[in-house]
């Protein structure tokens, strides 16, 4: 299953001076990234810094105001493959009104895949996150936890190459955040590139191998984990982590 | 999603879209007005001419102006109704190729059995109508374009009156629920006197005025002239022209009764 | 109040008679605006969400048109209709006047503002919650379509019912373009119509119940399918 057999790889992803202006708000101002091919990258900051909108536009629910996105594999892979190839879960997943199960199917009957493949895939995902014994129940009343790891197999079964978290954990309870937390870490021992949004400094310890911090639509730092976490570079991130109100 | 569709096609192909009738059976569509259909005398009538020809007849029943417009759009293949210079008008304007009397019976005037305007003991029609508006007392009209209306305003303009005022209420509706307002109001009308027998609400009224010729009320069926509308069914609806006037037609409409009184009178020739 | 009595005691005989006329009466009824609103439902559900999905010039108008038109009277779309289907009309060539399928047309005319208006609303609520999810999952916006459709359903069967009700309940536009024909184009309203006008009351009013039954049937049928797929889908 791991992408790094795949022949071609849409990563790295790069952002050049990417910014985004909303109603005469410069909500995102000249951020710089680049995204390689592996590894958990955690995007930090304050309530209000550009988590989930520097996420959306690099999934591609937005488009920049100014700056440029690049997929160096868009090229070679063509823009349905672009797509294709990349899945986000949100901070309150949308599940449909139908089975567990169901919303799996529909996501594969989406990639135009036929019955008994859909089937068998969608078993596969329900199997690997836990959710076989719950598949068949209507997915809207499954419990917030379930829901987000039905969220996940849902992602899974589209084997992207990389996935976007945004907050998947800040509606639940330490439970049902272990639970989503092992399935970041499934996806990412399957070969996925995680980039997911928290404010949660335990959470960010856990999983990150490198940190994004983001402070007032800026991109302060880009480092690794063990950098971040023991010598932030800025002024900013140095008191997020202490744990003073920034913003 | 897409197998639900299939099957909701499915459905709506069992259910069968009620549709147009097979070109086998033999039918005309007849223009008609809602006396002669409320009164009963159509389902009196058809099955004989059904069973003596095997042409069903379709009766669109309305007040005689629609029944007017609807044949000269061509929505009718035949035409019976009670307005004489009116159908004389249709034929002549070219829209009828002929026009034929079939039967008759008259209009009538009701009102309350109080009679409050006394015109039981009126000369003439005209007379009671000239007794109802002195006496400003409740009259109801049809107001509306049928043949009843028509002699209604003729018989006004012979009694030199042109009714206005509260007690003068044109209502635009047909004759049965004209009758029903009448009822309800204790007004004086004037009526056709099929309606009047196959009425069921009549509540407080009964007939005062009644026998003067002016009240005669002729029907006549008027065949469309072909040349105007061609895709109608021109033989079929001569059949039923010819038989309205036929001995067994004449026969079928003398033969119908309400409450053991005759409605309609032959008078074809 | 004694025709009220006579009106129950009429209705009961109705029903437990089986009258072979009645019978007749009712199925053409049913026919009919059930054909109408099955109709008005294929194209108004997919027209109300699609109105809903895409943002385009004269929308605004549209939908103000479309809210308009759900109090359409009756008598003006059976007046359009005929205008339509007369001889002398643009369809008259097909003869469809004073037939079934010329009434199914008006009902047709009269239910599709209702079900495509509130379908619209139901789709774009849905949509605001969905949009963002859908894209990221790869579902264009024609794709959207049914599946919002698909999850809006207990919604939608109040839309589609409302639209059996307008249907089912009026008279004006099938007298007009039906031409309340015997055994033809008679259905429960204009049945109603003519016996009013005949005077018995008792009857009109029996039958009037008749087709009040009909319609609580019809209505008690669509809820229980709703709560049975409210437990399957939650």
């Amino acid at each position: 299953m791991s992408r790094l057999e795949l022949p071609v790889s849409l990563l790295p992803l790069e952002l050049r001076e990417v910014g985004f202006r909303h109603a005469d708000q410069n909500l995102l101002d000249g951020v710089t990234l680049r995204l390689g091919r592996v590894g958990k990258t955690v995007i930090m900051g304050p309530n209000g810094a550009g988590k989930s909108l520097l996420m959306r536009l690099c999934h591609g629910l937005l488009r920049p105001t100014s700056g440029s996105i690049v997929w160096h594999g868009a090229g070679r892979l063509g823009v349905q493959a672009v797509q294709h190839r990349q899945a986000m879960v949100f901070q309150r997943p949308v599940l449909l009104r139908r089975s567990g199960r169901a919303n799996v199917e529909y996501v594969l009957a989406l990639r135009g895949m036929g019955r008994r493949e859909r089937r068998r895939l969608a078993g596969e995902a329900l199997e690997r996150f836990g959710l076989a014994a719950i598949g068949d129940r209507p997915a809207r009343v499954l419990s917030g936890g379930e829901q987000q790891r039905l969220a996940l197999a849902r992602a899974w079964a589209l084997r992207p190459e990389i996935l976007f978290l945004d907050e998947p954990t800040s509606a639940l309870d330490p439970a049902a955040t272990k639970a989503v937390e092992d399935a970041v870490q499934a996806f990412h021992e399957d070969g996925t590139r995680i980039v997911m949004s928290s404010h949660n400094l335990g959470q960010a310890r856990r999983l990150a191998d490198d940190v994004v911090f983001l402070c007032r639509g800026r991109l302060l730092e880009h480092t690794p984990a063990e950098h971040f976490f023991t010598g932030p570079a800025s002024a900013e991130a140095a008191a997020f982590l202490r744990g003073d109100l920034v913003w | 999603m897409i197998r639900r569709i299939r099957r909701l096609v499915l459905g709506l192909l069992l259910l069968g879209l009620p549709g147009g009738v097979s070109a086998a059976d033999r039918h005309i569509t007849l223009a008609s007005t809602t006396s002669t259909e409320q009164s009963g005398l159509f389902a009196h009538i058809i099955p004989v001419f059904r069973n003596s020809t095997g042409i069903d007849v379709r009766v669109v029943a309305v007040g005689t102006g629609q029944a007017f417009a609807i044949a000269r759009r061509g929505d009718a293949d035949a035409l019976l109704v009670h307005d004489r210079d009116g159908e004389d008008e249709f034929v002549a304007r070219g829209y009828g190729q002929e026009r034929q009397d079939v039967m008759y019976n008259d209009f009538i005037l009701i009102g309350p059995s109080q009679d409050p305007a006394a015109v039981a003991g009126a000369d003439n029609i005209v007379d009671a109508l000239q007794r109802i508006a002195g006496a400003r007392v409740p009259f109801v009209s049809r107001g509306d374009d049928s043949g009843t209306y028509r002699a209604e305003r003729r018989i006004w303009e012979l009694a030199g009156i042109s009714p206005s005022g509260s007690w003068y209420r044109a209502l635009g509706s047909g004759m049965g629920p004209t009758l029903n307002t009448a009822a309800g109001m204790d007004a004086y009308v004037l009526a056709d006197r099929g309606t009047w027998l196959s009425f069921g609400n009549r509540q407080n009224l009964t007939v005062l005025f009644e026998g003067d010729e002016t009240l005669f009320n002729p029907y006549g069926s008027v065949l469309i002239n072909p040349e105007r509308h061609p895709h109608l069914k021109h033989d079929l609806a001569e059949i039923w022209h010819r038989w309205l006037i036929s001995d067994e037609g004449q026969a079928a409409i003398a033969s119908f009764t309400l409450r053991g009184e005759p409605v309609f009178f032959p008078s074809g020739r | 109040m004694e025709s009220g009595e006579n009106a129950f005691l009429t209705a009961f005989q109705l029903i437990v008679g089986m009258d072979p006329v009645l019978t007749g009466i009712v199925l053409l009824s049913l026919q009919v605006s059930l054909s109408a609103v099955l109709i008005a439902a294929l194209i108004g559900l997919p027209l109300g969400a699609a109105i809903a999905l895409w943002r385009f010039p004269g929308r605004g108008l549209l939908i103000t048109l479309l809210n308009a038109f759900m109090g359409l009277p009756p008598v003006v779309a059976g007046l359009l209709v005929y205008l339509l289907l007369s001889r002398a009309g643009p369809l008259g060539q097909f003869g469809l006047l004073f037939t079934p399928t010329a009434m199914v047309i008006a009902q047709c005319l009269l239910v599709l503002p209702i079900v495509a208006a509130l379908t619209r609303q139901v789709v774009e609520d849905l949509w605001n919650e969905y949009a963002e999810q859908l894209q990221s999952l790869g579902a264009s916006r024609l794709r959207s379509i049914p599946t919002l459709l698909w999850d809006g359903r207990i919604s939608l069967v109040t839309a589609v019912l409302a639209g059996f009700g307008r249907a089912s309940a009026e008279v004006g536009a099938v007298l007009i373009v039906g031409g309340n024909i015997d055994g033809v184009t008679r259905v429960m309203t204009t049945a109603i119509a003519l016996e009013t006008s005949r005077g018995d009351l008792p009857l009109a009013l029996g039958l009037g119940l008749v087709l009040m039954l009909l319609v609580a049937l019809v209505n008690g049928a669509a809820f229980l399918m709703g709560e049975a797929a409210r437990r399957r889908a939650g």
